[in-house]
């Protein structure tokens, strides 16, 4: 035998095309944002909306990058992620309530004081909740999606009805915060303050999710994870812990999303999570399952077509996510940024 | 055959997996003395990468026993048995193909970062692995990507390698870069457990063959004595790999 040629690399990078290939989802954006200026017409409508619709991305945007994360490291499906947007945003909403000096207080300080007050409570009620939904629910179902989907929408409906148990069976109406109300003007357009709120939060969740993955050990265990749980583990890693950890911060992101969720409507009911969650899972599917830019991206796409469509043509409201996910489907089978391979 | 050595660093007895309904190991005994490279042979389906992945704990063995250097880890999670010292490189690699190599090597490296003098090691071994040390694993060709596996494992001190059919569908000339590195790992006193199709490298590199048949081991003993009996040969895996 002879031993092999000298090494000559034969590639410097990779080409042009197959970057762009897999850049091409953050292009849709600014695409469906020009579009849809070019269809209003109206700029100030136009910048509304668009800040309103990023706004709601961002919302099930935090809804949903706990939940593919989930299912991309476990081949969990957990419908019960709903209970945990609905249970979040009731501690939340009580707190809210309770502090009610605060919140009633025209001082910015007091009212994010208060709202940072019930984000902490609600995001330590929700991750408990999960820590314990995946002990005594998930974890006898591992590896059979069809029991996965039952036992969790039984624990979804559990969770739901002690919520009517603990608060009634009334939605509760509420008002933000004092400084968080109302609109300012920006070239003609008016701009909630919330909205603006809430991207901001959205984005700087993402930028902290991607740098955890990206930069640190776990968030390398985590994308392995995704990618091939079996060898993470032959490397030595304890996965199983990894995957609890995951379990718990993706409910207590859905708690978080529940709280700003319960906010922008300014009214909360039990079954708020439930309906959420079809949202949630068009956003996991069309960014392709285990992937958060992903979700990212899908969460924009659709809190901008919600808001676009809903102005535009409001009868075609109701289809107009169920159209861009089929649209988004024939363009990529397996969602725009797949991480978990087809099994 | 006499074993080599006070205490073999693995031993399995009477092992028996199941995949869902189908037994696929019927009790194997195998001894992995420490030192030295044992080649795992056999036709293809009699059990060999079952035997790996039952010692490594994908697989979870019905009965048997599996004793790594003394201790019992039959029933330890395989994250155990890893820390404990085992590598392992499984069939299809197990390459992390959305990490680039450099994260694949860092996430190899359980409890510190990737030790310099190692990575040099291993550079030297596996040149192509520091020439696209920031490029995405799934863009590497397969031979890169075995490397990589095998980097992998070698990227902490093990006590133990398990590596399952290092030269699969390799072209020659990566096979001999392969079976060099596996030498180089060898000579520095690796214990080895190894399945390997290709006989012309597991003659080469083995000190011991084991191989099956129908999910047990039916003979082992020293390498040279299997590499020299033709007829042995063409006994135990049908047909003469001798040839090259």
């Amino acid at each position: 035998m002879t031993a092999a040629p000298d090494h000559r690399p034969t590639f410097a990078q990779v080409a042009l095309s197959d970057r762009l290939g897999a850049a091409a989802p953050f292009a849709l954006i600014p695409v469906l944002v020009v579009l849809g200026f070019l269809a209003i017409g109206s700029s100030s409508s136009w910048l509304t909306l668009t800040v309103s619709g990023l706004a709601m991305g961002m919302m099930i945007f935090i809804m949903a990058s706990g939940l593919t994360l989930v299912f991309g490291l476990m081949d969990v499906i957990n419908f019960g992620h709903g209970a945990f947007i609905s249970v979040g945003a009731f501690i939340g909403i009580s707190v809210l309530i309770g502090l009610g000096g605060w919140t009633g207080a025209p001082s910015l300080l007091l009212n994010v004081a208060a709202v940072l007050l019930a984000v902490i409570a609600a995001m330590t009620v929700t991750g408990a909740l999960g820590w314990g939904f995946e002990r005594l629910i998930v974890r006898p179902v591992y590896g059979a999606h069809l029991k996965q989907i039952l036992v969790t929408v039984g624990g979804l409906i559990v969770i739901e009805q002690l919520i009517h148990v603990i608060w009634g069976p009334d939605e509760i109406f509420l008002t933000r915060p004092e400084t968080l109300k109302g609109a300012f003007t920006f070239w003609d357009a008016a701009i909630e303050r919330y909205r603006l709120l809430a991207v901001v939060i959205g984005l700087v969740l993402f930028l902290a999710m991607r740098l955890v993955l990206k930069r640190t050990k776990i968030g390398l265990i985590v994308r392995a994870g995704v990618q091939n749980p079996e060898m993470v583990e032959a490397l030595g890693y304890r996965l199983r812990l990894v995957f609890i950890g995951v379990f718990i911060a993706g409910s207590a992101l859905a708690g978080l999303g529940g709280v700003m969720w319960g906010l922008y409507q300014e009214v909360i009911t039990a079954g708020m999570g439930e309906q959420m969650m079809i949202l949630v899972f068009i956003v996991v599917i069309i960014g392709g399952l285990g992937s958060v830019e992903g979700a990212f991206i899908g969460a924009l796409l659709v809190g901008l077509m919600q808001n676009y469509i809903a102005f535009l043509a409001p009868t075609l409201a109701l289809i107009s996510n169920i159209g861009l996910m089929t649209a988004i489907l024939m363009w990529r089978p397996q969602g725009m940024m797949p991480v978990v391979k087809a099994k | 055959m006499s074993e080599t050595g006070p205490e073999p660093i693995l031993s399995l007895s009477d092992l028996h997996t199941d995949i869902a309904q189908y037994r696929i190991l019927e009790g194997v005994d195998l001894i992995v003395p420490r030192g030295q490279v044992t080649m795992l042979l056999g036709r293809n389906g009699v059990g060999k990468t079952t035997t790996l992945r039952s010692i490594i704990g994908h697989w979870r063995p019905r009965a048997g026993r599996i004793l790594f250097d003394g201790v019992d880890i039959t029933r330890a999670p395989t994250a155990h048995r890893a820390r404990a010292g085992l590598g392992y490189v499984p069939e299809d690699m197990g390459i992390f193909t959305d990490l680039t190599v450099e994260e694949n090597m860092v996430l190899a490296a359980v409890s510190a970062a990737p030790d310099p003098a190692r990575l040099e090691r291993i550079f030297a071994a596996f040149p192509p692995l520091k020439t696209f040390w920031r490029a995405k694993a799934g863009t590497l060709s397969g031979g890169q990507k075995q490397m990589l596996a095998i980097a992998r494992a070698m990227a902490e001190e093990r006590r133990l390698y398990l590596i399952d059919e290092p030269t699969k569908g390799l072209a020659p000339a990566i096979i001999a870069t392969m079976a060099a590195a596996l030498r180089t790992l060898k000579q520095e006193g690796a214990t080895i457990l190894m399945v390997e199709q290709n006989f012309a490298v597991a003659r080469a590199l083995g000190d011991r063959a084991a191989v099956m048949e129908a999910g047990r081991i039916v003979w082992s003993g020293a390498m040279a004595a299997l590499a020299a009996d033709t007829a042995l040969q063409e006994q135990l895996m049908g047909l003469s790999m001798a040839a090259t």
